[in-house]
């Protein structure tokens, strides 16, 4: 076999890392907030412990960007009642079975005898339709613009063949929108989220779809940097620097560190394919962070006959559900509090029992903080 | 606690020793359990028995099957108690319908590592049940071995002590999670699925006194490293640089958000030994073929008592926790 390339290896050498640290500790002038929207950078942050080398000045807000962990129980209730309904098998993606709802997470439903599945690539969903061909197959959809794409193909794939035993449950979301929220949002303990975010790190998965133009109006409205960054340690630290960069020129532009993945127009293909079966939802709720226009996507009307919140319309609750008292996930997601601010933190609430849905999914900013030992600096 | 079992009740960490405190050691709980030790040391310490049941899909899989591993299982327990595997019981639940071949490939498969570990089969049972009441095959062995290597106990670390790998991790859970329904990659990566007896007591036979020896198996190292912080009441120091990983299991593990110190191993231990023995230890270990990679990884401070943390070669350090939840790929 032909030796593959090495992918990652370049972006986690120790002597980059040391360097540009070194580099970000000279250029660093003023106290910054930075965003990191993305839970994929949570994690990347919190794992290889950049904070840790970093000067003080510097602090991360953690965004909004874990699809699991701002699934707000209405629809995790809705996953659950539809696995329960007779003749149905429920797939989704692998993090989801394990998200509580009102009745229990999607991992106790099957522990319960429902028939719940979790795929790698949502296109195994036609497999499983086919030999189920008996039985209704509901794809529960979750994720940002990196995994709509998937959806829709699937979709496609489904309405091209013609298969009548396979029903969607859309939960997608994009980013700008919330992104926006966040600026534009006021609370009565601060004057404005606004002055709580200097600049932002763009996500990497989904700007590879998306392409850097959705951040645009960001720096160009805003005045926020935004510097679109890769995965890898070496990425973020990188796209750290060049925020810091402009910051100390007084500018503010939308920046692509991530240029091995993604250009400004993104995946055109994807962005169609989005764009023949979905349009933008009115409003989508966000756990923690409530409604917010345009966030959501739904399935086009023509494609009514696939949609399963329609099907299965006279089942599903429509009751808003309030989060857990004690919980604060929503100001985690807001970039109000850090994780270890909650006092159920590692106590009652653990990766095993999470209470709120940071602590859930592994790039919920909760989840990285216990698991990784976010009080070691 | 939840209401019913969930998979993840089986997952080797957290959970699972939550049912295990909160049922089998409510009712059952006595001193040899307690211990909690990959075998019990009974009749004054003079023999180890333990008992393990094996239940995989695929039945076969590259690198071994269900036959070696329901043999290797049983004995690596006993020879992690520094014992020689001798008499083993075999009890076998067998769903209707299953192919006769098959099961004469697997039970050829039992002789063979049977003869590896030196030990006989010395009781069985079958049980033959309706199709869908189990998958295909269920197996359960129990073992008794002569300990030979006295005084071994997850609660034994000290200050300064070393741990040392026998060989690369996660190899067993990469290429099971590889081969498994729904999960497309190709990899010629191979299970570490090995007895470890004859390691031990090459061990043994060269003089060395291992303080605390358990096979990384489900929960992996991770599970192993958590548990003897707990019981010797220690930090456990790694050097993320310096455990060993193959290529294909990086791989799998970055494709599916899984970490590597997290997946299961079914020939792959972890030695605490005083740092007087490292050298000649792995030289020992690394004379067996598959552990060309044998290392030391680590140090016992004293830094955050009960916990394990691991070092970056950037030196920023963060901690190894016990694994959690149903193995599951990370959704983007």
């Amino acid at each position: 076999m032909q030796k593959q390339p090495d992918l990652f290896k370049v972006f986690r050498n120790p002597e980059h890392i040391k360097a540009l640290a070194k580099l970000i500790k000279k250029e660093s002038k003023t106290k910054i907030r930075v965003m990191e929207v993305c839970g994929g950078h949570t994690h990347t942050i919190m794992k290889y412990g950049i904070p840790q080398i970093l000067p003080d000045n510097i602090e991360f807000v953690h965004g909004p960007g874990c699809p699991v962990c701002i699934m707000p129980k209405e629809r995790i209730d809705h996953a659950y009642i539809l696995s329960q309904q007779p003749d149905v098998i429920m797939v989704t993606l692998g993090d989801m079975i394990k998200v509580p709802g009102s009745h229990g997470s999607l991992s106790e439903a099957r522990s319960r005898g429902a028939d719940v599945r979790f795929v790698y690539s949502p296109l195994d969903v036609i497999t499983i339709a086919k030999e189920n061909p008996e039985k209704k197959v509901i794809f529960f959809a979750i994720g940002f613009e990196t995994t709509t794409p998937m959806t829709a193909a699937l979709i496609d794939k489904v309405v091209k063949l013609g298969l009548k035993n396979v029903l969607f449950h859309i939960n997608h979301v994009t980013v700008p929108e919330v992104m926006e929220e966040l600026l534009n949002s006021r609370d009565e303990h601060v004057d404005s989220y606004n002055n709580r975010i200097d600049a932002f790190i763009g996500p990497s998965h989904v700007s590879v779809i998306t392409g850097s133009k959705v951040f645009d109006k960001f720096p160009k409205e805003y005045k926020k940097p935004v510097v679109v960054t890769g995965f890898e340690p070496v990425d973020v630290m990188e796209g750290m620097l060049m925020i810091i960069r402009q910051i100390n020129d007084g500018r503010a532009d939308l920046e692509n560190q991530y240029k091995r993945s993604v250009s400004y127009e993104g995946n055109i293909v994807a962005q169609n394919l989005i764009n023949k079966y979905f349009d933008q939802k009115d409003l989508f709720k966000w756990r923690g962070l409530g409604n917010i226009p345009k966030s959501g996507l739904k399935l086009k009307d023509e494609y009514a006959q696939l949609d399963a919140e329609k099907i299965y319309d006279n089942v599903l609750p429509k009751e808003e559900i309030e989060d857990h008292k004690l919980c604060i996930c929503g100001d985690i997601l807001r970039g109000m509090a850090k994780p270890t601010d909650c006092q159920v933190f590692g106590t009652a609430c653990k990766p095993s029992k999470p209470i709120g849905s940071c602590m859930v999914s592994s790039e919920g900013a909760c989840a990285a903080y216990y698991k990784y030992g976010g009080v070691l600096r | 606690m939840t209401k019913n079992i969930t998979l993840a009740h089986g997952n080797g960490g957290e959970e699972n020793n939550e049912l295990i405190e909160g049922v089998f050691y409510k009712h059952l709980k006595n001193d040899y359990l307690k211990k909690s030790e990959d075998a019990s040391l009974i009749e004054g310490g003079r023999l180890a028995f333990t008992t393990d049941s094996f239940t995989i899909s695929p039945l076969f899989f590259s690198g071994g099957d269900i036959g070696k591993l329901c043999i290797c299982g049983t004995c690596n327990d006993l020879a992690m108690m520094g014992a020689a595997p001798k008499y083993v019981t075999l009890a076998m639940m067998i769903e209707e319908g299953f192919e006769m071949k098959t099961l004469d490939k697997i039970v050829r498969s039992i002789k063979k590592e049977l003869e590896v570990c030196g030990a006989v089969v010395v009781a069985g049972d079958t049980k033959v049940v309706p199709r869908g009441s189990v998958d295909k095959l269920f197996i359960n062995t129990s073992g008794v071995g002569i300990v030979e290597l006295e005084g071994i106990s997850a609660s034994n670390l000290s200050v300064g002590d070393a741990i040392v790998v026998s060989r690369d991790v996660g190899c067993h859970g990469a290429a099971i999670y590889a081969n498994r329904e729904g999960i497309d990659i190709q990899s010629t990566l191979k299970s570490d699925c090995a007895s470890l007896w004859p390691m031990v007591k090459a061990l043994k036979d060269a003089g060395i006194k291992p303080k605390e020896m358990r096979d990384a198996t489900r929960g992996g190292l991770a599970a192993v490293l958590n548990e003897w912080a707990k019981a010797s009441d220690v930090c456990i120091e790694v050097d993320e640089k310096s455990i060993p990983i193959c290529d294909e299991v990086n791989g799998i593990c970055e494709l599916l958000g899984f970490e590597p110190t997290a997946l299961a191993n079914e020939g792959t231990f972890v030695l605490a030994l005083e740092q007087k023995d490292v050298k000649k230890a792995i030289e020992v270990l690394k004379t067996f073929e598959q552990n060309k990679q044998c290392a030391m990884i680590g140090t016992v401070t004293d830094e955050y008592k009960k916990k394990v943390t691991l070092k970056s070669e950037w030196d920023t350090k963060r901690f190894l926790d016990m694994p959690t939840g149903e193995l599951l790929p990370r959704i983007c």
